[in-house]
């Protein structure tokens, strides 16, 4: 065990990171006000949790969970095509990607 | 010890990006920082050994997606005017909110069996094509053949939802 030597080299360093980003990624969902930035910020969610399940997967040498990296990455592409056209049509409805625009879809 | 000083500078520059993601005000300079956020990560990828994920993520993430992001961008035509921003009570309890999150994860962290465990220990082999090859194809073959259904769902709801109301596609 070399915990303290060994900071930049170990896991739980991209564990940080990850932990990190998922942080950043959560206060820019909760203060942009941007529909598009605001997608941008779950991409580096989804992408930060994609980082510590590479981790986990290095650490207990099973491949199963870089499948499942693999089938985020597919399903995000798809939630973003998906996400993008809806932007698209509510900005030709409304002319403003303003998120606080959208809350007349209440009634 | 230099794969250290490499690892740190990755990390560190990671989450600069990221950073700025959030921070910039133009929303064309937050698509570029993500690109090289995600190039970073892709970086992290290699260091860990996970080569296959690592050019999808290229591909994908940075290429695919980001070029995506990029073109709606432009094709909306905003200016500066326009952007908007969250108020500053708002701005302080998304912080602060953001900031407890944090702690909890970092405290989940503090005693786990994984704390000091190097990555170079194991030699893990397993993030090579060949080895998620054989799982893709073998273990998880009805996922992987249910994508295509989804992609095909999404490709035609994007058509559906992008076209304009009177537009006819023959």
């Amino acid at each position: 065990m070399q915990a303290a030597s060994s900071i930049g080299t170990s896991l739980d360093f991209y564990l940080f990171v990850s932990f990190a980003l998922f942080t950043i990624g959560a206060i820019g969902a909760m203060t942009r006000k941007n529909m598009i930035v605001l997608l941008m910020c779950i991409e580096l969610m989804l992408n930060a949790v994609n980082l510590m399940l590479v981790t986990f997967s290095t650490y207990y040498n099973n491949g199963d969970a870089q499948i499942f990296v693999f089938f985020t990455m597919v399903v995000a592409a798809a939630e973003a095509t998906v996400g993008l056209s809806i932007i698209i049509m509510a900005y030709r409805n409304l002319k403003s990607i303003d998120i606080d625009m959208y809350n007349k879809l209440k009634n | 010890m230099s794969l250290q000083i490499i690892s740190i500078i990755l990390g560190s520059l990671t989450l600069a990006s990221a950073l700025m993601v959030v921070l910039s005000k133009h929303p064309v300079r937050s698509v570029i920082y993500l690109v090289i956020t995600f190039f970073l990560i892709t970086a992290m990828y290699i260091m860990m050994n996970a080569q296959f994920l690592a050019v999808v993520n290229m591909i994908v993430y940075a290429g695919a997606i980001m070029v995506l992001f990029l073109f709606v961008l432009m094709l909306l035509n905003l200016n500066k005017e326009v952007e908007p921003m969250a108020t500053r009570g708002s701005q302080l309890a998304a912080f602060i909110a953001g900031g407890s999150l944090f702690l909890v994860l970092i405290t989940a962290l503090k005693d786990t069996l994984i704390l000091g465990q190097s990555y170079r220990d194991n030699h893990s082999q397993i993030g090579l094509v060949k080895e998620l090859g054989n799982l893709l194809f073998s273990k998880y073959i009805v996922a992987f053949e249910l994508t295509s259904i989804l992609f095909i769902a999404a490709m035609v709801g994007a058509i559906l939802l992008a076209k304009r109301e009177n537009q006819i596609i023959e």
